[in-house]
């Protein structure tokens, strides 16, 4: 078979798999399970054969087109490149593991069939995107996964959580789509073609007339897409769906697809030196705040959601000083760290029945009931971190290699400012990593109090998946020298100056938040002493806090309860900021004051005029017609007389006209 | 002799029927008056007739017709007439009101005139 | 050209030359026959007795069976008198004994809807009386030469041209017969409420 046939067979087999899976789940349950893997795990495998067939060589393209499209031809293309080839990979092999992972996980779940067909779906989806050589293919495969994201994050659709998480993921995704697709439409009308080859191409030529406007647009779907600063606000309420599906989709792929986009666009972007500056300021605002806001959060998933939206904006950091290699590097050891976190996470929360962790700070022996959990989280927490040797360090190194040059002024087409920004940004941001990552480690498996309640080992398919994600979380970044042939052959390996900046920070981050971890566990011991049992109570607070952060922060912070708070180190590093970080600065309030209570008025504007006015004129209709009608029914009196007098006027009227208008016609 | 005079006539005997017509509270008074408008109509034709000195004379055979088909419309009215005296009691036109609009929409309540005895 | 349109000729000359204000004793004669007739009909329309309203109704329709005459039409003058005079005129007053119509004045001889009447009819009178004038102001009626509706004339006319009509009107006649018949008779059917009902009304 040749390259172009393996690579259409990579989004066709989940797809097909998905097809059947919806059409089999109720009939024949037992191959649910199979048709979920299988297709997943030959996509896999077909697409890593396309990945060495096309060996970071020339761009392999291929095209065919269905039908015509009027001015602007619309085709089923392919272009595979480094960067397809390498990200097909990764997403098929996480979207393996999740789909090996969930059959454990969701084991008992009633619904398992339909999720697991919607994850095939999505999985098809992304490589859709991933392959595709055509802006509007491409954007075929963007929407599905919205949708598919949707239904996903909505699985748990019997919670409030889950049912406006949903909806919310839905909305501001779709909020940045249509910027997004009025930019697709504009880059068509200037290139004249939707072919990523020919309007790269064009790019080149210069035949880009609005160049701003146009990344700035796509900029906006691409924000939405992948969690950027202001449109990031989603993907920590994402979490409310399954675990499995907030590593695939919420790390390691959809949010991926926005990077990945401009990435492949990137030229489009260069081309503009505003929309650099812009995308490079939300790339810093979204790093340091995402990570400020995980510092402080309770809920173990959300401390990962907010780290992700973090990582994401390297990789879009990375990409605004216009180095697409290091973005995607980054991506691809991201993309298998946090879907290794992740999924241990949903092990940790299996095995704590918590997703608090604070709750889990007061549970002991942990890590001892969830061995491979805790390895593994740790290996993928070191990536996180970016400890050198993991993967993490060397993408992120990469990054800042990239913001370094930038700022050196060594990179063409690159404002210095945007690479300062990205550079500063990067190493703050490096030091709030590491310190979360510490305390989320020292939290979940350190902590002090009742033993750990035992449900038993782990299944083979949860913990082996860990593993088999803990191994390019290791050992990813020796892939730097080679890989860089892959990519636009940039240097992607640390330099001394950003390895001793990077990975200084992280061991600032991380020593500091130990000693306060310590500080803080010898306070909450001491507090501990003055009260006899509070712990039950505490952790039936914060399990049901658990699923609303602002009233577990209540909870928290209420100094009448001893021994509640547990010892958070992120507290204290935080200050006076932790309360906002916890809510993630506010901007949800920010968004409900300035778009849903807007709205909200409007409707109510529009509902107010509707049932006054319109109303009132749809019962005037009515009114006026009933009136009317008693006006000709009082001429109705049943005295024949009168109506004949009335049909008599009215003839001798008719002939008074006719006799007239006659003798009007015969005189003039 | 001048059409005018005849055409006058029969125009003003019509209208003087027509006015009948519509302000007798009397059936047969009503019947009266048709007879009126049937007779202006007549003298109409005859008067036309002889003016155009037709060779069918439809003119006057019109006439005759109508004279005929107005005896049978005095017979039958007067017919219809004495039934409706029968069983209403009355045979004012104006009295003769069920077909009005009942004030309520809703019920078929009693109009101003007492309802037929349901005799026939 | 038509024997009609030659007598529309003459008579157009005829008219052309004789005034309005200089009538012939035929006019004259037909002019009073007709204030005569107008004003019998205005009274049987305007009185309050009903049974004079008949007997006007008589001077009216023999008013109209005089002008007939004048118009040289005999045999419909003669036929309105037996049929009119002789037999409708009859009828009615049957008619008004039989609904018991009062004798002597009654008030109530005319409608509320008589004000409406009289203007619809005054509007029409006028209308009508304007058109025609309009119209036939200098239209003249030749009355000399052959009588145009002696019997002879009208009989031959009749039966030669008019025969199919006629014998549909005599079938129209004797439905109409029947139709009297069957309205009035008294059906045996409701005996038992009709006559009832017909003393109830007599005593009142």
């Amino acid at each position: 078979m040749s390259t172009t046939t393996l690579a259409v067979l990579v989004p066709l087999l989940p797809f097909l798999g998905a097809v059947a899976g919806l059409l089999l789940g109720r009939t024949a349950p037992g191959f649910v399970r199979p048709l979920a893997v299988l297709p997943a795990l030959a996509a896999a495998v077909l697409a890593v054969l396309v990945a060495v067939r096309q060996g970071g060589g020339p761009a392999l393209d291929a095209a065919t087109e269905l039908t015509p499209t009027g001015s602007v031809p619309i085709e089923l293309s392919l272009h595979l490149d480094g960067f397809a080839a390498l990200t097909a990979v990764l997403v098929a092999t996480v979207s393996t593991c999740v789909q090996l992972y969930s059959t454990a996980y969701l084991r008992e779940d009633p619904r398992y069939p339909s999720y697991a067909a919607l994850v095939s779906l999505f999985t098809s989806a992304m490589l859709l995107v991933v392959y595709s050589g055509d802006l509007m293919v491409l954007l075929v495969g963007w929407e599905v996964m919205g949708i598919c994201s949707y239904f996903l994050v909505g699985h748990y659709w019997e919670t409030e959580a889950a049912r406006s998480a949903s909806l919310k993921a839905f909305l501001v995704t779709k909020l940045g789509d249509v910027p997004f697709l009025i930019g697709l439409f504009a880059l068509a009308a200037d290139t004249g073609s939707f072919q990523i080859t020919d309007i790269l191409g064009s790019v080149a030529a210069g035949g880009l007339d609005h160049p701003t406007v146009i990344a700035l647009l796509l900029l906006a779907g691409v924000a939405g897409k992948s969690a950027q600063f202001p449109l990031h606000t989603w993907l920590p309420d994402a979490m409310a769906g399954p675990t499995p599906v907030s590593a695939l989709i919420h790390a390691a792929t959809m949010v991926a697809a926005g990077v990945y986009f401009i990435a492949r666009l990137l030229p489009v972007f260069t081309a503009s030196r505003a929309a650099l500056l812009v995308m490079a300021a939300m790339a810093a605002v979204t790093m340091a705040g995402s990570a400020l806001a995980a510092l402080a959060q309770d809920d173990i998933k959300r401390v990962l959601a907010y780290s992700t939206v973090g990582q994401l904006g390297y990789m879009t950091g990375a990409l605004a000083v216009g180095d697409r290699g290091a973005a995607v590097f980054h991506l691809l050891s991201h993309g298998a760290f946090k879907a290794l976190l992740f999924l241990g996470a949903g092990v940790i929360i299996h095995a704590a029945g918590t997703n608090s962790l604070a709750a889990m700070a007061r549970m002991d022996g942990l890590a001892r009931r969830v061995p491979d959990a805790f390895w593994t989280m740790t290996i993928g927490l070191l990536a996180l971190a970016a400890i050198p040797p993991f993967a993490g360090f060397f993408s992120k190194e990469a990054v800042l290699v990239a913001a370094e040059n930038a700022a050196a002024g060594h990179t063409e087409a690159v404002p210095a400012a945007a690479g300062w920004l990205v550079l500063a940004s990067g190493v703050l941001t490096a030091l709030l990593t590491a310190a979360y990552a510490t305390r989320l480690w020292l939290m979940a498996f350190r902590g002090r109090g009742a033993a750990a309640p035992d449900h038993g080992r782990q299944p083979l398919a949860m913990t082996g998946v860990l593993w088999l994600l803990a191994l390019p979380s290791l050992a990813f970044g020796l892939a730097a020298v080679p890989l860089a042939d892959w990519f636009d052959g940039g240097q992607l390996t640390p330099t001394a100056a950003t390895t001793v900046l990077g990975t200084g920070a992280a061991a600032v981050g991380a020593l500091l938040t130990y000693g306060l971890w310590q500080r803080a566990v010898a306070a909450a011991a001491a507090g501990s002493y003055r009260s006899a049992e509070p712990v039950p109570a505490s952790v039936a607070a914060a399990e049901s806090a658990a699923e609303a952060p602002e009233v577990a922060e209540v909870t928290h912070d209420h100094p009448a309860v001893p021994a509640g708070p547990a010892p958070d180190p992120g507290r204290a590093l935080l200050g006076p900021l932790y309360r906002h970080a916890a809510a993630g600065f506010h901007l949800d309030a920010v968004y409900d004051r300035l778009f849903v209570r807007p709205v909200r008025a409007a409707a109510g504007l529009v509902r107010f005029l509707d049932r006054e006015v319109v109303d009132t004129y749809v019962g005037g209709a009515g009114a006026g017609t009933r009136l009317l009608g008693n006006l000709v029914r009082r001429a109705q009196t049943g005295n024949v007389q009168s109506y004949l007098s009335a049909l008599f006027a009215g003839a001798v009227v008719l002939a008074i006209a006719t006799a007239v208008l006659a003798n009007l016609n015969a005189g003039s | 002799m001048h059409l005018a005079y005849p055409a006058v006539l029969a125009a003003l005997l019509f209208c003087t029927g027509l006015y009948g017509v519509l302000a007798r509270r009397n059936a047969i008074l009503v019947l009266m008056s048709v007879e009126l408008m049937l007779n202006a109509v007549n003298l109409n034709l005859v008067a036309f007739d002889v003016w155009l000195r037709d060779t069918l004379h439809a003119g006057q055979a019109l006439t005759l017709f109508t004279i005929a088909i107005a005896a049978a419309e005095i017979g039958i009215g007067l017919a219809i007439v004495l039934m409706v005296y029968r069983n209403r009691g009355t045979s004012d036109v104006d009295r003769l009101r069920d077909t009005a609009e009942s004030r309520e929409p809703d019920t078929t309540g009693t109009t101003g005139t007492a309802r037929p005895e349901v005799a026939a | 050209m038509t024997p009609a349109s030659t007598a529309l000729a003459t008579a157009a000359a005829g008219a052309a030359e004789r005034g309005f204000l200089s009538p012939t004793g035929v006019e004259i004669a037909f002019v009073l026959v007709g204030l005569a007739t107008l004003g019998a009909a205005v009274v049987t329309v305007t009185t309050r007795q009903l049974v004079h309203a008949a007997l006007w109704l008589v001077v009216a329709l023999g008013g109209i069976a005089v002008e007939y005459l004048l118009l040289t039409a005999e045999f419909i003058a003669w036929v309105q008198v037996l049929i009119y005079l002789g037999s409708v005129i009859v009828l009615l007053l049957f008619g008004l004994m039989l609904t018991k119509a009062p004798i002597g004045r009654s008030p109530d001889a005319d409608s509320g809807n008589r004000w409406v009447a009289l203007g619809v009819a005054a509007v029409a009178a006028s209308a009508l009386v304007w058109v025609v004038v309009d119209a036939f102001r200098t239209t003249w009626i030749d009355l000399d030469g052959p009588v145009q509706g002696s019997t002879q004339v009208t009989g031959e006319v009749l039966f030669r041209h008019w025969v199919l009509p006629f014998e549909a009107l005599s079938v129209l006649l004797l439905a109409a017969l029947i139709g009297a018949i069957v309205l009035s008779r008294k059906d045996t059917a409701d005996t038992a409420a009709a006559p009832a009902d017909a003393t109830d009304q007599g005593e009142r």
